[in-house]
């Protein structure tokens, strides 16, 4: 692997031992990504590797393995941080990922610097997670939220844009990529129209970052959060990229050990960027193990990789439509990434998911933590498929075939 | 796990021609709710009377599991004393938990239900139908025509 155009899928998928799976007596095929990525043999190994050698707690032990744990979690932040284009490493603050990430935001910036009567303009095609810790911010700040509407083809609806950005906009909160629809946003336009009200900008990377290159500072984005399990790194790892200044005039969210530079009886002081958000022992195997996801990214190469989503997501969007799938969301796959939402015939997205998995395909029913868009388009869920590195067309096949006899199941 | 485990004959049968799907004009009681999970949406209308349940009737959209729970429950309760019903919704409810092995006679239809237990994220649509009638009963949804989420 060295940076091709073009994807090696047979090659990687040899990396990725759960693809050797057998499901309800058919080979796994795995159209669930969105939700989470699987994980190579290298990311697997890089924690295995960590806890057998290297364990101990970072930032304490003076001791050659407090040592080793110290340098491999901070040798993780500099390469993870640099995947995303920050090159201080003192911008990128490790959480559990995507959601506690954008609360992070909400409560230690949110709440120290909104004011009632200001607003936070987000989306109807946002998560959940950039959704709901504004709403709690807005209970205690008195701030209004807002929210840019949807065309009918799932793209933002910026025609009012106008006057939904305006003076008293503070906080635009924006997804890359729509979980639920696919949908792109147009975030360089966006960031700037927001910037040139002074709001800051809080980017929901959680579906960009694992399929596109990106800059945080060429975006000139204020806050971006994203999660190391869709990007086949383990569970809870991620974290936030944020300019250095909103790091140093945010209040912690958690207190704790590690954290702190001094306790008093009345007060403490904190520890620097990024430490004084990180309290207690972290995540450090996990952040190791995406250190080594972004290893594996980066040798894949990140055009290949977003080549690759849209070059099956294409061939999935034709073969869907072919068969009168209602798919949601932008058709153009240059427009949009590799999650797509649909509907199809009559049969409901909960009884196609256990038909599917009867064939040993892996898809995602149900409203995707994304109410808003499932209200927007009147529909009370979808079925998700979604694609990565290791998805051939071979199993969109799968897929496709795998509708036909679902619909032959429940025709009426 | 062979898909006729979970959907018997009976299930599609009552999923593809649903009994007593339909508007009751005056029910006694109406309580409608949803399972945001998934989408299912089950509104049970009854009449009573001395602490019978007359007629039952569902209105809803959902996946087969929950519209053909609807469908078979409004048929094994329509008729019942109150009681009786909600002691086989208890039943019913023990089926999905796999803790009531169902009598057959008892549970008729229902017994298609049984193989929902192995699908666990599945049994909250079998249950809907259950709750919604529980609630319209218990007074929970009671007043005509609340319609609660």
């Amino acid at each position: 692997m060295n940076g091709n155009e073009v994807l090696d899928v047979e090659r990687i998928r040899k990396d990725f031992p759960i693809l050797e799976r057998v499901i309800n007596g058919h080979p796994l095929v795995y159209l669930d990504s969105a939700a989470t990525s699987q994980k190579p043999r290298q990311v697997i190994d890089a924690v295995s590797d960590f806890y057998s050698h290297h364990n101990a707690n970072a930032h304490r032990g003076i001791y050659t393995l407090g040592e080793e744990s110290t340098e491999a979690f901070e040798g993780a932040r500099a390469k993870i941080a640099a995947f995303v284009g920050a090159t201080d490493p003192r911008t990128f603050v490790f959480t559990r990922g995507t959601t506690e990430s954008i609360n992070l935001v909400a409560q230690g910036w949110g709440r120290k610097f909104l004011k009632e009567g200001d607003e936070v303009l987000l989306t109807d095609m946002e998560h959940h997670s950039n959704i709901v810790p504004w709403q709690l911010t807005a209970q205690v700040t008195g701030a209004v939220l807002r929210y840019i509407p949807l065309t009918d083809d799932g793209q933002l609806d910026l025609s009012d844009l106008g006057s939904l950005l305006n003076e008293r906009t503070k906080v635009l909160g924006v997804s890359g990529m729509s979980n639920a629809l696919g949908t792109i946003t147009p975030l360089g336009h966006l960031i700037e129209a927001a910037h040139a009200v002074g709001a800051v900008v809080v980017v929901d990377a959680a579906q960009l970052v694992p399929h596109h290159r990106i800059s945080v500072l060429e975006l000139d984005c204020d806050f971006l959060a994203f999660s190391g399990h869709k990007m086949l790194g383990p569970t809870a790892s991620g974290g936030l990229y944020a300019k250095a200044e909103h790091l140093e005039a945010m209040d912690p969210m958690f207190g704790g050990g590690e954290m702190i530079h001094e306790v008093f009886h009345d007060h403490s002081t904190w520890k620097a960027i990024p430490h004084k958000f990180e309290a207690g022992t972290m995540q450090i195997a996990q952040q190791v193990g995406l250190g080594a996801a972004v290893d594996y990214l980066e040798a894949l190469g990140m055009d290949a990789v977003r080549a690759h989503e849209e070059e099956i997501t294409r061939y999935a969007l034709d073969r869907l439509l072919s068969v009168d799938a209602t798919v949601y969301g932008p058709k153009d796959a240059a427009a949009r990434g590799g999650a797509v939402s649909f509907w199809y015939r009559d049969v409901h997205p909960h009884d196609l998911a256990t038909v599917l998995d009867a064939e040993g395909v892996a898809i995602r029913a149900g409203h995707h933590c994304a109410q808003l868009v499932m209200r927007r388009f009147d529909t009370p869920a979808t079925a998700r498929a979604s694609f990565y590195v290791y998805n051939t067309r071979d199993e969109v096949d799968v897929l496709v075939e795998a509708l036909a006899k679902a619909e032959r199941f429940f025709a009426h | 796990m062979a898909l006729d485990d979970i959907y018997k004959e009976t299930i599609l049968d009552h999923y593809k021609n649903p009994r007593n799907k339909r508007e009751l004009p005056g029910a006694v009681v109406t309580c409608t709710r949803n399972n945001p999970l998934c989408g299912d949406e089950i509104t049970v209308s009854a009449n009573l009377e001395d602490g019978n349940l007359l007629e039952v009737t569902f209105q809803g959209a959902g996946c087969s599991i929950s519209q053909s729970s609807a469908s078979m429950m409004t048929e094994s309760v329509g008729g019942k004393p109150i009681e009786d019903a909600m002691a086989l919704a208890a039943d019913v409810r023990g089926m999905l938990a796999g803790e009531v092995d169902p009598d057959e006679d008892a549970f008729g239809d229902l017994v298609a239900l049984k193989g929902v237990v192995k699908y666990p994220i599945r049994i909250k649509c079998a249950v809907l139908a259950w709750d919604v009638l529980q609630e319209a009963v218990s007074g929970g949804g009671a007043a005509r025509g609340a319609a609660a989420h």
